[in-house]
């Protein structure tokens, strides 16, 4: 049977003054549903292209991203993103920011207290709902990033994109959204895609680790399945020799094997 | 009570009353007091030091229309100004009452006589000349804002037609108003023939002028706002398939409206500046023809009433300058971004 999301020899090239940059160079990779994917790579190794690919952001100059036996070449609410920076509009109140997204891609099928009942769903899923009337001025970094995953997950989408969602906060901000990410992953099961630089986080979340080589023409130098129990538990971790083993794996990969050439 | 005060007053820019409320609701009145005389005592100070040396600059220059008019003589014909304002009202109701007077008596001894008013013919005093200019600065002001605001954001929205505008206007910018009167004049006066019209065809012509000129700054600003909007914030609306006018209405321009406002601050600005020599030269009914009528008039107080004039374009100009500031805060959703 055929991979739920499937990227099908998947190349790009960008155009500059010296001619086509091959940027991802016969990128492979079968997603099921309900897994939870990493890619890590040293930054510039095209990850975030990866996903924008996914995404629609960018088309594959060669190749294609075929989702459940349809490809995919523009953006659409089945690829909900979660942004680096949130990317909430900053005119709009918390509720305000998750309502336009529920509004443009469910309000024909939901009716006004329809619409209210889903988007304090998904505040109350991000523990979001006592600011949902602040503007994104006024809460923290990590907060805004709650409310970015808030409107993603609100539409409903078939793969959840996350290009370094917890990249701009600090570490303890970060571990305290990981570990909501993972309370809500085990509630809803989405197939997710985090694009991430950080070898714990991406231990710790996914199901596959998908290790990019260096670009130019950076292409998957090894998928390394991480087979934890869940429900995950970062205290108890830190100790296991499984997750260490799995860490260490990543770490050789990145710093060994495809270690930057220039600082 | 106090901090809704203090908004207020931050939000139209008169921050400088901010420490007398401070000060008035009991909140550190020594910080405040200090508070106070810097941003108080000090314009106060300079513009006192300003109206000695006009005072005294003014006393040394003869021109052939007498001694340059020091504060005082400008002070004084200013309120000449308002009296012959009063005095032309005063008139004007005398005018219509003795009118109404009389036509009351013919009806009283022939129930079908035909009665009318005729209107009353005055000349224009002052306050009429700024009343004209604000209108007329207002119309200008508003044809430029609803063209350019379209086509910036259209414009900064696909770089190919920001492409092929861009020469256009970047010579059609910097020519003077006295440059395009002439052309807008002959324009007019062609095509806006109609055998009662609603305005006269000096203030079309003026408030064309106006429009000409303060087109761009508007136009410019609203282009780059428009181009610069957060690549993710455009990015939330490809994800969600917004269409095209959704896009502009709910992302594009509530992220582009501090530039807008920026570019519309400067086009009033600029309007308000061209309107005085477009009026001077269409000979308008405004500021403009004011200063110009005192010129040719040549009495020795002609020097004082220009002064009046000029300080008065100045007034109001930093005036609509602040309402504007205010405008860009109650609809900029950044309150705390410093705005000069």
């Amino acid at each position: 049977m055929d991979a739920y999301l499937n990227l099908d020899h998947v190349s790009i090239d960008f155009p500059t003054a010296n001619g086509a940059f091959r940027a991802l160079d016969n990128v492979n990779l079968k997603i099921n549903k309900g897994e939870f994917v990493s890619i890590i790579g040293h930054s510039g190794c095209g990850k975030s292209t990866v996903m924008n690919i996914v995404g629609g952001l960018y088309q594959a100059t060669e190749g294609g991203v075929v989702l459940q036996g349809k490809e995919v070449n523009e953006p659409g609410p089945d690829r909900a993103i979660v942004f680096q920076n949130h990317a909430l509009f900053p005119w709009l109140t918390c509720y305000q920011n998750v309502e336009l997204a529920v509004k443009s891609v469910s309000g024909h099928r939901r009716n006004r207290k329809q619409i209210r009942e889903w988007v304090e769903h998904n505040l109350e899923l991000v523990h979001m709902m006592h600011a949902k009337d602040k503007l994104p001025s006024e809460i923290s970094g990590g907060m805004k990033q709650r409310v970015g995953i808030a409107r993603a997950l609100s539409m409903e989408p078939k793969v959840l994109l996350m290009d370094e969602p917890f990249g701009a906060l600090d570490a303890l901000t970060r571990a305290h959204l990981q570990d909501s990410l993972m309370e809500i992953q085990s509630e809803l099961n989405n197939t997710v895609i985090m694009i991430t630089h950080d070898v714990d986080e991406a231990v710790l979340l996914s199901d596959k680790i998908v290790m990019m080589t260096n670009g130019p023409a950076a292409t998957i130098g090894e998928i390394l399945e991480v087979n934890l129990p869940r429900p995950r538990k970062r205290l108890e971790l830190a100790d296991d020799q499984q997750y260490n083993h799995y860490r260490s794996e990543v770490i050789h990969f990145l710093h060994e094997r495809h270690a930057r050439k220039v600082a | 009570m106090k901090d809704k005060l203090i908004y207020f007053l931050e939000l139209t820019g008169m921050t400088w009353f901010v420490p007398v409320v401070r000060m008035l609701a009991g909140e550190a009145p020594l910080k405040q007091a200090q508070l106070l005389v810097q941003m108080i005592g000090l314009p106060l100070l300079a513009m006192l030091i300003f109206l000695m040396l006009w005072h005294i600059g003014a006393a040394k220059v003869i021109t052939s229309l007498g001694q340059v008019p020091g504060p005082t003589q400008v002070w004084e014909q200013s309120m000449v100004l308002l009296d012959e304002h009063r005095a032309e009202r005063e008139r004007e109701r005398q005018f219509y009452e003795r009118q109404e007077l009389r036509n009351a008596e013919r009806l009283a001894a022939d129930p079908d006589a035909e009665v009318r008013i005729r209107p009353f013919t005055g000349r224009d005093t002052f306050i009429d000349q700024v009343q004209t200019s604000l209108k007329t600065v207002f119309v200008g002001f508003l044809l430029a804002s609803l063209i350019a605001i379209p086509i910036g954001i259209v414009s900064g929205l696909s770089q190919n037609l920001y492409s092929a505008i861009n020469p256009l206007i970047q010579i059609l910018k910097p020519i003077s108003p006295l440059a395009w009167l002439p052309i807008v004049t002959m324009v007019v006066s062609a095509l806006y023939v109609t055998e009662d019209p609603m305005f006269s065809r000096s203030f079309v012509t003026s408030a064309i002028v106006v429009m000409l000129c303060s087109l761009w700054p508007t136009l410019i600003n609203t282009a780059v706002g428009v181009s610069s909007i957060d690549r993710d914030l455009i990015n939330v609306g490809r994800v969600l398939r917004l269409n095209y006018l959704t896009t502009v209405l709910k992302i594009v321009i509530p992220s582009s409206i501090p530039m807008i406002f920026t570019g519309l601050r400067i086009s009033l600005g600029i309007g308000w500046m061209v309107l005085i020599a477009a009026e001077m030269l269409s000979q308008n009914p405004g500021l403009g023809k004011f200063v110009w009528d005192e010129f040719q008039n040549g009495s020795s107080t002609s020097l004082s009433r220009i002064m009046v004039a000029v300080l008065v374009i100045g007034g109001l100009g930093f005036v609509l300058d602040r309402i504007m500031l205010t405008l860009q805060k109650v609809f900029s959703y950044d309150k705390t971004a410093i705005i000069r």
